[in-house]
């Protein structure tokens, strides 16, 4: 697959601006934080003990920590604070930043010799003096290394900003990670890696200068790195033409539906921007909050995850409830059922189901003792799993959680035994695996359903654009339009798979209405 | 030296006179200098001797501040320092310490120029700095030289030069050749006091060494356990009488001096 330059140069600038903020900001609150601790051991031991708590909490965790914190804000003080994008991975970037920073200011100023103190004060410097003609340019080695450290550690962490709806390297790591690119995987990955190997030299040579008195070396460095930041921050094309985001995420049945959505209403004279790789708990309020203006979701996962619903009602019925609920709740509007369900299917390997006769999930619970079961990294966590429990007595050997496109992997190498897959995935049929019928009901319906937000909703032409998806993608078109990205060999992009979909599915309207 | 073009003071000014009036420090239940009076007439050379711990160093650094006495007052020309703002004293008085404390991240003349830059924002004129090199008998090319390329004795040079590039009229010196060769030591201590007059100024030397406060101080004080406990002329020193503290410090050189001389005439 050729590289995609403008999104390639599109992205690697957002993650410029990102982590040069996040890194500006970290120097901002750490280096006065670092001279008062120097001169107070109370604040030295809160201000350092801060920082390592913060480095114990997994980047990616304290990223979706400040969702609900951030949105608990935008609650108190409307839209000026976004809980999904810049701001969260912002705030989560510089608090990582911190303790580097800190840790080697602090370190820096205290190696100060006392020597130096008793001369600054000797020749009657004020403490001002001291810390600016003295004590900083004597630590400043120090305090560049920690400074390099953390714009590493910051452009590294920065990937996974993606998560939260911001534009970075990792929309590519993510994408290319869900639908198996590795081409992808390595492209986001090198990128990361050359930012930050070129951010380490500069400021090392800045550093080196610094030791060396070398000012021509500092200034060099210095204005390469705000040039590339000015790089970053230059203005993309403006376009006339109204933009509209897309969100999509992290699985490549989104990626591809997005792709979809984004041929469509380029085609009715859109600009459109995509915000792809998004945590399911996110891309729902980015809806909300209009910062994505469309976007596919499904049935049950508005029902039990938004609406927190326990119960099961009808297809039409549930539908209905839902439209009713994400307009009144967020001003959403559901354009539509795409004709399609991407519902937790459970799915085992062809041999255990004919030698164990396994049909339904009530004959799993015979042999769920010598079981292990696989499946994605949030479905235990999911009311769906309670729901299935609460239907079938299930008892498990062991549970293991993977990322969707390792699931099936898993299962075909026996490390799991019976998997949570996805109905309308196209490694089902492609590897041969049986689903097993719920016979009970226990998981609500998936059908997948188009959502505009309160914005979109209000402009007629796009959802005229949009309409025409309704009801439009049987599963088996969506089924291989997944495969052609998900398979081994001969792998297409979201959007070549998009294009195909695309033409298939119109084949069949022009088909249906001669 | 002592043909170089002055860049300092008037002629015949004269330091000004020090005074220290009960002046104590305690650091915990250890008393550092126990309620000293005492006073130092304009334009004299006071070399302050005693073994360590005797208080001599914190009896100097109540001087300029960088010790706060926790009882009485030290005054300058009559004007108690604790009056003044500690930075500004600072600047009016020369401060020479044993570990020297150049910026090793500013040239010579950087360090130099330190006081007028914390003074006024302006570099010195490198005439002045020449000056001043000249006067500790530096090379002129030195200003443009690192801390770290110069030997222990040019170090300290530059550490004179810079606390005398502020015009003071009171020099503090702690220790100030204490880290350096015999030799090197005997040479500038020399030089110093040839400076010290010409500049008409008032100093004060703390110092382990006996035989430097008889050479160079006008007058000697002799501190044990946080007092001063005798305070004479050199001459008067040797003379003895003055105290057993007195007589052990000056025994050292006086014995020396004997076995080189026996040592010379015998050989």
């Amino acid at each position: 697959m050729p590289i995609d330059w403008p999104r390639l140069t599109d992205l690697l600038a957002q993650h410029v601006q990102l982590s040069f903020a996040a890194l500006g900001l970290a120097l901002v609150i750490a280096l006065p934080l670092a001279i008062w601790s120097v001169r107070n051991r109370t604040v030295a031991g809160i201000t350092l003990g801060f920082a390592s708590l913060v480095q114990t909490i997994p980047a990616l965790a304290l990223l979706a920590l400040f969702f609900p914190l951030l949105l608990a804000l935008s609650a108190l003080f409307g839209d000026a604070i976004s809980p999904l994008g810049f701001l969260p991975s912002l705030l989560a970037l510089t608090l990582y930043a911190l303790l580097p920073i800190l840790r080697n200011a602090v370190t820096g100023l205290r190696s100060v010799e006392p020597a130096m103190v008793e001369a600054a004060d000797g020749v009657g410097m004020t403490g001002l003096q001291k810390l600016w003609l003295v004590e900083a340019p004597l630590a400043s080695t120090t305090i560049m290394a920690g400074v390099r450290t953390a714009a590493v550690w910051t452009i590294g962490a920065a990937t996974l900003s993606t998560t939260v709806g911001q534009p970075s390297l990792g929309d590519l790591i993510f994408a290319g990670l869900q639908t198996q690119n590795w081409t992808l995987v390595l492209e986001g990955c090198l990128a990361a890696a050359g930012l930050a190997i070129t951010v380490d030299l500069l400021l090392g040579l800045i550093e080196s200068g610094i030791a060396h008195r070398r000012h021509a070396r500092i200034w060099g460095a210095a204005i390469a790195l705000a040039l590339g930041l000015a790089l970053a921050l230059w203005p993309a094309p403006q376009t006339d033409r109204p933009v509209v985001t897309i969100g999509a995420k992290r699985f490549s049945e989104q990626y591809i539906l997005a792709r979809l959505i984004g041929r469509r209403l380029e085609a009715a004279g859109y600009a459109v921007r995509y915000r792809e790789g998004l945590g399911s708990a996110v891309v729902y309020r980015a809806l909300a909050s209009d910062e994505v203006q469309v976007y596919v979701d499904y049935a049950g996962t508005i029902w039990t995850n938004e609406m927190q619903r326990q119960d099961s009602k009808p297809r039409p019925q549930m539908l209905a409830e839902i439209a009713r609920w994400a307009q009144t709740q967020h001003g959403v509007r559901l354009i539509g059922p795409l004709g399609f369900e991407n519902t937790y299917a459970f799915a085992v390997r062809p041999d255990d189901a004919k030698r164990l006769n396994l049909r339904s999930l009530d004959d799993v619970v015979r042999v769920a003792p010598d079981f292990v079961f696989g499946t994605d990294v949030e479905f235990l966590e999911r009311p769906e799993w309670q729901m299935v429990q609460k239907a079938y007595p299930l008892r498990f050997k062991a549970r293991r959680a993977f990322e969707p496109t390792f699931m099936y992997r898993a299962l075909s190498l026996g490390e799991a035994d019976i998997i949570s897959a996805f109905s309308s995935d196209g490694r089902i049929a492609a590897n041969g695996l049986v689903v097993l019928a719920d016979p009970k009901g226990a998981v609500p319906s998936y059908d997948a359903i188009l959502l505009a937000s309160r914005s979109a909703a209000a402009d007629p032409r796009l959802i005229a654009a949009l309409e025409p998806l309704v009801g439009a993608i049987p599963v088996e078109k969506m089924r291989e339009a997944n495969y052609r990205v998900d398979r081994d060999a001969d792998k297409q992009s979201p959007s070549d798979s998009a294009i195909w979909l695309d033409r298939a599915i119109s084949a069949k309207t022009e088909d249906k209405n001669p | 030296m002592a043909t170089s073009p002055i860049p300092s003071r008037p002629q015949g000014a004269r330091g000004p006179a020090v005074a220290f009036e009960g002046v104590g420090k305690a650091y915990g239940t250890t008393i550092a200098i126990d309620t000293i009076c005492a006073t130092i007439s304009p334009g004299t050379f006071v070399a302050i001797v005693g073994s360590s711990g005797s208080g001599k160093s914190t009896l100097l650094k109540t001087v300029n501040r960088l010790i706060e006495p926790d009882s009485g007052r030290v005054r300058i020309d009559g004007q108690d320092v604790a009056g003044r703002e500690p930075h500004r004293l600072r600047r009016s008085i020369g401060y020479v310490f044993q570990n020297i404390g150049l910026f090793p991240h500013m040239t010579v003349a950087q360090n130099i120029g330190i006081g007028s830059r914390l003074a006024t924002g302006q570099t010195l004129a490198s005439d002045r700095v020449g000056d001043l090199l000249d006067l500790v008998d530096l090379p002129r090319d030195f200003a443009a030289r690192l801390p770290e390329q110069l030997s222990g004795g040019q170090q300290q040079r530059v550490g004179v030069a810079r606390a005398l590039a502020g015009e003071p009229g009171l020099m503090l010196m702690d220790e100030p050749f204490g880290a350096l060769d015999p030799v090197t030591r005997e040479a500038l201590g020399e030089q110093y006091r040839a400076l010290h007059e010409r500049l008409g100024l008032t100093t004060i030397m703390v110092t382990h060494d006996m035989a430097e406060a008889l050479l160079f101080a006008d007058r000697v004080w002799v501190m044990a356990g946080g007092r001063i406990v005798a305070e004479a002329e050199p001459a008067e020193l040797i003379a003895g009488g003055c105290g057993a503290e007195a007589e052990a410090l000056v025994a050292v050189p006086r014995l020396q001096a004997e076995r080189i001389t026996a040592m010379r005439s015998g050989g």
